[in-house]
């Protein structure tokens, strides 16, 4: 189906790198390389192939060309498509949001806590609504960590309470309360129909109505949470994947002595 | 059988004594305790069933009558024998009397024993003769097609909707899968009830009722018929309803059912004495039933290290088992669990997980061992993904796995897409295929890595045990001692719904479902 191992076409395009419009890159600048992968629901012959160039040109691929086609079953077809992607995306004017902290070490993240607040700060953290997966507070808050970091329950200064999974908004905000929280983390990893979105929201308009939203330093994670979205949902930052109980930390204290809750 | 792994056969027994008295003790506290989901599950073997005008389940409201009567000690048999006596009505009819209000089954008046008895027990015997008609059904189909050599490849569908869940199912059984798992919607284990009919909304998995049980049950039969395979159907016999699902998928035929004597304790903070009374139950409408329970030790290394935590999955499977022989589960439905989730960059570290399953196949000869793939390990880069689940696939092969579940590559992305599935199950018949017998050809050296590495986690694995059974069950939980969780005697949810039997407890399918159905 392809057309060979080895490109001949003459390359006819500018191989200038202009950083307000990058194109995607396969061996060549500008080349507009892409490889997709998607499955129609259609059957596994001349007929779907062309469906799936379409569909490929419509996506903005030139010249697409669907290097497989496998037959998944009687009406479904998995393509595999390579081609030329004609968009170009103005990196020049990104602007993102991230969180902006420095890091620091969980012995760095100590010292600050002692020279700074002179005591210990209570995070407390759980997976809250419906959720069951318990994932992602555990790499953040167990002690052992994840891949290498240690979670925050090894914090010397932090006294972490990990309430586990499916821990509704109210009884969250309760057991918080209770412990005298500073920090308080929520992970969300069910993101199926936005049901993250709307508790999230919960949790803080349930914050703002009993008065609470300024005592805490209220932090999201999960695999699909972006800072940006964090943000916009009123909690004051977000962690994605890739990020550690040390980045949480060096945020979460920050963050507090921002607000001049530092002694 | 002999021994790659120069196995010390003293220390096995060491730590499957261990265990057995483990479970012996817990099970005398078992025997004198009966909970609310129980009572229910027996209120579905004597067919009640449908829910009332506010759509609580009728077992809730039979059950919660009893409770609210001070009944429940006695066991729903008991009240609902007398009241069959006294009326003449059948179960289901008593169930709408009280839920109308028509009937207190507290004021109804006291029958003998052996007339309760006489009232009830055609009823749960016609029961019991549906649920052993559906075991001769499933060897009818084994006879008829044969039953598959080497690995099930076991895959999951997770769409929410039955219907739509229903079409991916037929889709992977066609592409080859042999155990279709219906993935349950987060939430459910902590509902204290089992929702009822066809479901077409759910969070990251479809609700587990009767009716979905039965739609998916016809579905993979005719998926079956086309392709002359069996295709084996799983669900989840776990959470606060163990014990109601058993008997709900029991009647369906559900093949597999994840049932696991420690893990909701662990990972969904239900009452540990309230899992370990229900745990026992369920195991013993599961042995009946003809199915193959799998158990969840595979989550302990979700949060634990694989590498020094591999001990407590190899007790706790010895605990599983020992558990489920005490209700009268055999060795051939115990598909008990382990993972594939030792840290990628760890040097050696295939050669451990490869030590750590020929460990397992040796200890459990009999037991059909569910192996789980990489999952916590398992990143956005789904083309490395696809080569940590090919070394997945290697083991299993290796080590004569017997319950495959499919890894995908697109795992901590999303729930699969149709065309993940159809890759992980070729990926996993290339592999099995081209290395079919290459475990046969493999002895490992006496003294080498793995040897040393199984000898380690063995030794571990005894004295763990040993341990707990000097210290009992109960408090181990409190310390933490699986996958670093701690948990409280009476702690989590569902306590309230544990009873202490009376002296005149009546449960007809104890002695009904003892001894198995062939």
């Amino acid at each position: 189906m392809s057309g060979g191992l080895y490109d001949m076409s003459v390359k006819s395009f500018d191989r200038t790198l202009d950083l307000t419009r990058i194109k995607a890159y396969g061996d060549t600048m500008n080349d507009g390389k892409v490889q997709l992968s998607f499955t129609l629901p259609v059957k596994d012959d001349e007929k779907g192939m062309e469906a799936a160039r379409q569909l490929a040109r419509k996506m903005g691929i030139e010249e697409p060309n669907v290097a497989g086609a496998v037959k998944l079953d009687e009406d479904f077809t998995f393509y595999v498509v390579y081609g030329s992607c004609i968009h170009t995306v103005d990196y020049e004017h990104i602007e993102v949001k991230t969180v902006e902290s420095s890091v620091m070490s969980m012995e760095e993240v100590n010292e600050y806590i002692r020279s700074h607040f002179g005591r210990k700060l209570v995070f407390v953290g759980a997976s809250t609504g419906t959720d069951a997966h318990t994932v992602g507070i555990d790499a953040i808050m167990n002690r052992k960590g994840f891949a290498g970091h240690y979670g925050l329950e090894r914090y010397e200064m932090i006294e972490a309470y990990n309430l586990g999974a499916q821990v509704e908004n109210e009884e969250f905000v309760r057991k918080a309360v209770a412990l005298n929280a500073d920090v308080l983390l929520v992970s969300q990893t069910v993101t199926q129909k936005d049901v993250h979105i709307q508790n999230m929201t919960e949790l803080i308009e349930l914050l703002e109505a009993e008065g609470l939203r300024s005592r805490f330093v209220v932090i999201c994670g999960g695999a699909r949470i972006t800072h940006e979205l964090a943000k916009e949902l009123g909690f004051d930052a977000g962690f994605g994947p890739r990020k550690f109980a040390e980045d949480v930390a060096s945020f979460a204290v920050e963050e507090l002595t921002r607000r001049g809750l530092d002694r | 059988m002999a021994s790659k792994l120069n196995l010390d056969q003293n220390k096995v027994n060491r730590a499957r004594a261990a265990a057995r008295q483990v479970a012996l003790d817990t099970q005398a506290f078992i025997d004198q305790h009966t909970t609310v989901t129980v009572e229910r599950a027996v209120c579905r073997l004597l067919l009640i069933d449908g829910v009332n005008e506010v759509g609580v389940p009728l077992p809730n409201v039979v059950v919660d009558h009893l409770l609210d009567k001070g009944l429940l000690p006695y066991g729903a048999a008991y009240a609902l024998g007398n009241a069959m006596a006294e009326t003449g009505l059948t179960p289901q009819e008593i169930a709408e009397a009280v839920d109308k209000g028509e009937l207190d089954l507290s004021k109804v008046a006291p029958h003998s024993l052996d007339e309760i008895k006489a009232a009830i027990e055609p009823t749960a015997r016609a029961s019991v003769e549906r649920i052993r008609q559906n075991v001769a059904r499933r060897n009818e189909y084994l006879s008829a097609y044969g039953d598959k050599e080497g690995p099930y490849l076991y895959v999951i569908v997770a769409t929410g909707n039955i219907y739509e869940d229903i079409v991916q199912a037929k889709a992977a059984a066609r592409q080859g899968a042999d155990v279709i798992a219906v993935i349950r919607t987060t939430g459910q284990s902590l509902l204290d009830y089992v929702p009822y009919g066809a479901t077409t909304e759910g969070f990251g998995g479809t609700y587990a009722t009767q009716e979905n049980f039965r739609l998916m049950r016809a579905a993979l039969d005719e998926v079956g018929a086309e392709e002359h395979r069996y295709i084996r159907l799983c669900n989840y016999c776990s959470g606060l309803c163990m014990p109601e699902i058993a008997a709900m998928g029991a009647l369906e035929r559900l093949d597999v059912m994840l049932n696991d004597a420690l893990y909701g304790i662990l990972f969904r903070d239900i009452n540990m004495q309230r899992t370990l009374i229900d745990q026992s139950f369920s195991r013993r409408i599961n042995a009946f039933a003809g199915v193959i329970i799998n158990t969840g030790e595979d989550n302990y290394l979700t949060t634990a290290d694989a590498v020094e935590e591999a001990h407590t999955v190899l007790a706790s499977q010895f605990l599983n088992e020992q558990f489920a022989l005490c209700a009268g589960l055999p060795e051939e439905q115990q598909g008990l669990g382990h993972a594939f989730e030792i840290d990628p960059a760890r040097e050696n570290g295939f050669l451990y997980e490869l030590a750590q399953a020929q460990m397992a196949r040796e200890i459990f000869p009999k037991a059909p061992l569910k192996y789980m793939p990489p999952t916590k390990f398992m990143t956005g880069n789904i083309f490395r993904g696809h080569v940590q689940d090919a070394l997945f696939n290697m083991v299993t092969i290796l080590t004569g796995q017997k319950i495959h579940l499919l890894g995908m590559m697109t795992e901590a992305i999303h729930t699969p897409f149709m065309s993940d599935r159809a890759l992980s199950i070729e990926n996993a018949r290339y592999v099995f295929n081209t290395m079919k017998d290459l475990g046969e050809e493999m002895t490992f050296k006496p003294d080498g890595i793995m040897a040393h590495r199984a000898d380690e986690v063995l030794t571990k694995a005894a004295d763990l045990l040993e341990k707990i059974e000097h210290d009992g069950l109960f408090a181990t939980l409190e310390r933490g001692t699986f996958a670093d969780i701690k948990r409280m005697r009476d702690g989590g949810k569902g306590l309230g719904g544990v009873v202490l039997r009376s002296e005149g407890y009546y449960n007809p399918f104890l002695s009904l479902l003892a001894g198995g159905a062939k």
